[in-house]
């Protein structure tokens, strides 16, 4: 590989690391900070994509149609987070539910399953409207990049705030948070939309980077975000809110990467991605349990829920 | 404060309070049968009663986990029985008796103290730890002794037992509640740990003049700690005993208390076997 191919790999999965790590970092809200399976990442995504095209089509301005998409994604976070906390269905349920449930409303957004961006002005397509900015891949991850730097230090603060706190509490002891005088109802319900708000911006992103918005898009993304979040965790251990977001940006990147060489190697299709990503999740939630089965470590039986 | 501190000033009353597990089926337990307290301000009362007495169903009550059957409860005047267990968090601290329900074992010790000093409070969207925070955190953790003070930004889930507990203490009384539960607090820590974490109990308690309720298995613990002593029986309180009453007292009295005020044998071997119980009889 020469040197030029090698940049242009890096710098791609990088753009990649970014515009997907919004998923990885709602995952990792849900599934980490507030410990609540959610599912609704494969609908979200693609509500996320459906909003800003449709919007971007009509002529919106195409950073307001990127924030509707964000408040799109929100409200599906919601719509599974009071299915749990009010009519107490499980989390992985309810957030099943609601993504399934997505699927006709994405189809019912777009009008058709598919919509093209083709010559439509995107956030990207303005970018590159800036000088230095003509490339593709550079006005790409510039785009990429500022967005993500946002999100980051917006999280960063949030996280460390008194709400914030009360957030990340109720997915470590529930009890103890509604003992402080929090109801974790509300915690519970602000931190599913906040993830799925997150998830709805990347599909946003993504489909005007691509120009095109797919009802299928999304099928598989919630894999996708857990194996980014646990490769993350994995490669760089990290301590601390600021250190875990970057851990989890880094491990998407890390995924990408990956995953851009396994298909350069011929080896594999583009089809063959969602197994892979199936099998890398397996064995990242196998390992740990295999090494304690080997020191003979007492394990509990896995959860059913 | 402004309610005047004389022994007389009601500061929590329950009225016959009652609460039924599994009503209607077979089986049907009631765990509290029209119970009448009236807690006064600064009252240190200790609750004894064999296993399924109610006790832990009585603090449940009062923090508003579950509402009662039927029966009123009343906080400096205002009726909190239907309040949820949030919203009652504003009155009421609590210590659990297992160390891991009190604190969050992911969050360092100040996110965690952060946490109960906003008890009650509307959060809002500052950084919760500052430094006039971290100093407060520090001047409420060094009394323990246990060097907490100099870790803030250790995560709790790397302290032992007993340092969570002491933790635990320190963050249920950090927001100056107006009652403190301590529900066995102390059973699970190891006799020195148990001893000191029960000691600082009894200084909070006296220097912040706080009102608590403390149950515990112990006699010995029961007749020497607080001003007041309580005893339950199958969801009856059998034995009310003020500070000059319970003065002379051993835990032989106590026992003949206990059957001439349930009116049956008392056989629970429970309560009476355990070692510290034995050590409270010679001391006595």
């Amino acid at each position: 590989m020469d040197p030029a191919a090698v940049g242009h790999l890096l710098a791609f999965s990088l753009y990649e690391g970014l515009a997907f790590g919004f998923i990885a970092i709602g995952v990792y809200l849900t599934f980490r900070v507030i410990a609540f399976p959610d599912l609704t990442v494969d609908g979200s995504y693609v509500l996320g994509a459906a909003v800003a095209a449709v919007l971007i089509v009509v002529g919106v301005n195409p950073f307001l149609a990127t924030l509707a998409a964000l408040g799109a994604g929100m409200c599906a976070g919601l719509a599974t987070s009071l299915l749990n906390t009010k009519l107490k269905i499980p989390a992985l349920l309810a957030s099943i539910l609601v993504m399934v449930g997505l699927y006709s409303i994405n189809l019912r957004i777009m009008g058709r399953p598919s919509l093209s961006l083709l010559r439509k002005v995107t956030i990207f397509s303005l970018a590159s409207q800036l000088p230095g900015l003509e490339t593709r891949l550079v006005y790409q991850l510039v785009v990429a990049g500022v967005l993500a730097v946002i999100v980051f230090f917006i999280l960063n603060w949030f996280l460390r705030t008194e709400i914030g706190l009360a957030l990340r509490a109720t997915g470590d002891n529930e009890q103890m948070v509604r003992g402080a005088g929090v109801d974790t109802d509300k915690t519970t319900i602000l931190g599913v939309s906040i993830a799925n708000g997150l998830v709805a911006l990347s599909g946003g992103v993504v489909a005007q980077a691509q120009c095109f918005a797919d009802v299928n898009m999304g099928i598989g993304m919630i894999i996708i975000g857990l194996a980014s979040v646990i490769i993350g965790e994995a490669l760089f251990r990290p301590k601390g809110v600021a250190r875990l977001l970057l851990a989890v940006l880094g491990g998407t990147f890390v995924y990408r990467l990956v995953l851009s060489l396994a298909l350069r190697s011929k080896l594999m299709s583009v089809g063959d991605l969602k197994l892979i990503t199936a099998v890398i999740v397996i064995i990242a939630l196998a390992v740990p349990y295999l090494q304690k089965r080997i020191r003979r470590e007492w394990l509990p039986p896995a959860p059913r829920w | 404060m402004i309610a005047p501190m004389s022994e007389n000033s009601s500061l929590l009353k329950l009225k016959r309070i009652s609460k039924v597990f599994s009503k209607g089926t077979v089986d049907e337990v009631r765990a509290l049968d029209k119970i009448d307290l009236n807690v006064a301000v600064e009252d240190y009362i200790t609750v004894i009663g064999s296993n399924g007495a109610g006790k832990t169903t009585l603090l449940n009550i009062i923090a508003g986990v579950y509402p009662p059957e039927s029966g009123e409860i009343m906080l400096n005047g205002r009726n909190i029985t239907k309040l949820s267990e949030y919203r009652c968090a504003e009155f009421v601290g609590r210590v659990y008796q297992d160390p891991h329900v009190g604190t969050a074992a992911k969050m360092s010790i100040e996110e965690n103290m952060a946490m109960a000093l906003l008890r009650g409070q509307p959060r809002g969207l500052r950084v919760a730890t500052n430094k006039q925070r971290r100093e407060l955190f520090r001047i409420a953790l060094a009394p323990l002794g246990l060097g907490l003070e100099n870790r803030l930004n250790a995560l709790v889930g790397t302290l032992s037992g007993g340092q969570r507990q002491a933790l635990a203490l320190v963050m249920s009384t950090l927001s100056n509640p107006a009652i403190l539960l301590l529900d066995e607090h102390i059973a699970t820590l190891d006799p020195r740990t148990a001893q000191i974490v029960l000691d600082l109990t009894d200084m909070i308690v006296k220097r912040e003049k706080m009102t608590a309720i403390m149950v515990t298995h112990n006699m010995e613990m029961a007749l020497h700690h607080g001003n007041r002593l309580i005893m339950m029986h199958k969801g009856r309180i059998v034995v009310d005993m003020n500070q000059e009453q319970r003065a002379d007292l051993s835990i032989q009295d106590l026992v003949v208390a206990f059957e001439r005020a349930s009116g049956e044998e008392f056989v629970d071997d429970s309560v009476l076997l355990r070692p510290g119980n034995v050590v409270g009889v010679s001391d006595l």
